[in-house]
C-alpha cells in the first residue's frame, strides 16, 4: 500500500517524504512531505521547508510511493499481543528489589 | 457517541464492508472519547473527512495569499534589516501553506485540485488577507492583531484529533509567535517615534482592529458546524471564547504600546473576569466573505498570474527528471 497523501498522475511533481537528523547521534525522524521533479530537488526543497531555522544536519527523502506500510486494518493479528509476555521487561523481575546498582 | 447512519443500506450489498465499517466507526468513536489522534489509514466518517478537507485546505490556502498583503511592502519596509526579517516572515507563510497542504492531501484530495479550488473561487481564504496595507504601520498591526488572532486559533489545534494536522500546527505555532512579537516591535518603534509616526501606527490599528476580531469567525449563535467540529475534537473552543480571550490579551498589550484600541465600550467587568467589548459589524464580515472586500479580486489575480507564470517551470522541471530517468534506464539496460 502506497503512503498517505500520494495521488498518483495527476500532480505534476511526485509526492517525497522527509526526513531530518536533528543534531549528530540522533536518528532521522519524520518531518513531514512535499513535492518535487527530482531527488536532488526534493532534498533542496526539503532544506528550505524542513530547516529554516537549522533544526537539522542531515536530510533524508523518500519518493512516497516507494513506502510500503503495515495494513491499518490487521493491528490484532499483525503485532504480537503482549499479553502474558511481561518477562519481556525489566520490571518483571522483582525479586531483585532494593538489591543495588540491578 | 452517537453512531452515524453513513453505512446503512450497504449492508445488503456487501455485509463485509458493513461489518469493516461498523468495526471502524466503534474504534473511531474510541480514539475521540480517549483524547487519541486519528491517523490517515484509519476508518472515519465521510463527513469528518469532508470537514477537514475544507478547513485544513481553507487554512493553506490561507497562508499562501496572506503572503500578499506583506510581500507588497518588502521592497518598502524602511531598512535592510527590516526587508530581511519581512522576507523570512513571507518565506514561512509559504511554509506554514505547504505543511497544510500535505495535511490535507493525506486525506485524499490531491494538490492540483487544492489549487484549482482556490482559483475558481470555490474554496475561500480567511477574509482577513482581503484587506489593504497601504502604511508601513500596517506590517506592524498584521504581525500583532492579525498573527496574534492566528495564534489564539491555532494553539488549541495542535490538538485537533486528525494526526496530520495537529503536527503541521505545531510547527505553525513555533513559528508564529516570531511574527507576532516582530509586528508589535514595529508599532512600538512607531510609537516612540515622530507625532506623524504615532499617528500613522494609531490609524492603522483602527482599520485592523475590528477585522482581526472577526478571524474568530462568527458568534457562536451564527456559526452551525462548531458543536459538530467540537464533537470531533477538531476544534476546541467557542468562536465567542477565543475572541474573548484575544480581546483580554489585547488590552494590556495596547497599554504597553499607548495605542488606543477602536473601541469605546472596552471596559474590564470584574463579575465576569473580563474584558466587555462592543458588537462587531459582521454585515461588513458576510460582505467580505461574498467577495465584496477591498482586496479580494486583486488577491486571486495575483495568485492565479504567479501559478500561470510558474507553469513552464513546474513543466521544465519535470522533463527534465523525466529525461534523465530515462537516460538511467537506457544505462542500465545497455
Amino acid at each position: 500500500m502506497t503512503s498517505p497523501g500520494d495521488s498518483g498522475a495527476r500532480e505534476t511533481w511526485p509526492l517525497w517524504e522527509v526526513f531530518i537528523r536533528s543534531s549528530r547521534g540522533l536518528s532521522h525522524v519524520h518531518a513531514g512531505s512535499l513535492h518535487a521533479p527530482d531527488e536532488t530537488m526534493a532534498v533542496r526543497n526539503a532544506r528550505d521547508l524542513y530547516t529554516r531555522r537549522s533544526e537539522g544536519v542531515s536530510i533524508w527523502v523518500v519518493p512516497a510511493s516507494a513506502i510500503t506500510t503495515s495494513d491499518p486494518d490487521a493491528k490484532g493479528e499483525f503485532f504480537e499481543s503482549p499479553q502474558g509476555k511481561e518477562y519481556r521487561h525489566a520490571t518483571y523481575y522483582t525479586k531483585s528489589d532494593g538489591v543495588p546498582h540491578l | 457517541m452517537a453512531t452515524s447512519t453513513s453505512t446503512a443500506g450497504s449492508d445488503i450489498a456487501a455485509p463485509g464492508i458493513a461489518a469493516a465499517d461498523a468495526a471502524g466507526e466503534a474504534r473511531f468513536a474510541e480514539l475521540l472519547a480517549t483524547e487519541s489522534r486519528v491517523e490517515p489509514t484509519d476508518w472515519m466518517p465521510a463527513a469528518y473527512r469532508k470537514t477537514l478537507v475544507r478547513q485544513i485546505s481553507q487554512h493553506a490556502h490561507s497562508e499562501i495569499i496572506g503572503m500578499q498583503p506583506e510581500g507588497n511592502w518588502i521592497t518598502r519596509a524602511p531598512s535592510l534589516k527590516r526587508k530581511a526579517i519581512l522576507m523570512a516572515k513571507v518565506q514561512d507563510e509559504a511554509g506554514h501553506g505547504l505543511y497544510l497542504y500535505s495535511a490535507a492531501q493525506t486525506l485524499g484530495i490531491d494538490r492540483e485540485t487544492m489549487f484549482d479550488q482556490l482559483l475558481t473561487g470555490k474554496a475561500k481564504y480567511s477574509s482577513i488577507f482581503n484587506y489593504v496595507t497601504p502604511t508601513w504601520a500596517d506590517m506592524g498591526s498584521i504581525g500583532w492583531l492579525v498573527d496574534g488572532a492566528a495564534i489564539c486559533n491555532q494553539v488549541p489545534l495542535c490538538r485537533a484529533s486528525y494526526g496530520p494536522y495537529g503536527r503541521a500546527m505545531v510547527r505553525i505555532c513555533k513559528e508564529e509567535s516570531f511574527h507576532q512579537r516582530q509586528g508589535f516591535e514595529i508599532l512600538l518603534e512607531l510609537m516612540r517615534g515622530t507625532p506623524g509616526q504615532r499617528e500613522m501606527a494609531q490609524e492603522s490599528v483602527n482599520r485592523w482592529y475590528a477585522p482581526a476580531l472577526m478571524m474568530f469567525g462568527p458568534p457562536d449563535d451564527d456559526s452551525p458546524n462548531s458543536a459538530q467540529s467540537m464533537a470531533w475534537n477538531i476544534k476546541r473552543f467557542s468562536n465567542d471564547d477565543l475572541r474573548q480571550r484575544f480581546v483580554d490579551m489585547l488590552v494590556p498589550q495596547a497599554e504597553v504600546l499607548g495605542v488606543t484600541l477602536p473601541d469605546p465600550d472596552i471596559r474590564w467587568n470584574e463579575e465576569r473576569g473580563h474584558y466587555d467589548f462592543g458588537d462587531l459589524d459582521w454585515d461588513e464580515f458576510h460582505e467580505v466573505l461574498a467577495g465584496r472586500g477591498q482586496a479580494n479580486a486583486v488577491r486571486v489575480a495575483n495568485r492565479r498570474a504567479a501559478h500561470d507564470e510558474g507553469a513552464w517551470v513546474r513543466e521544465a522541471a519535470r522533463a527534465y527528471a523525466d529525461a534523465r530517468a530515462t537516460e538511467t534506464e537506457g544505462r542500465i539496460a545497455s
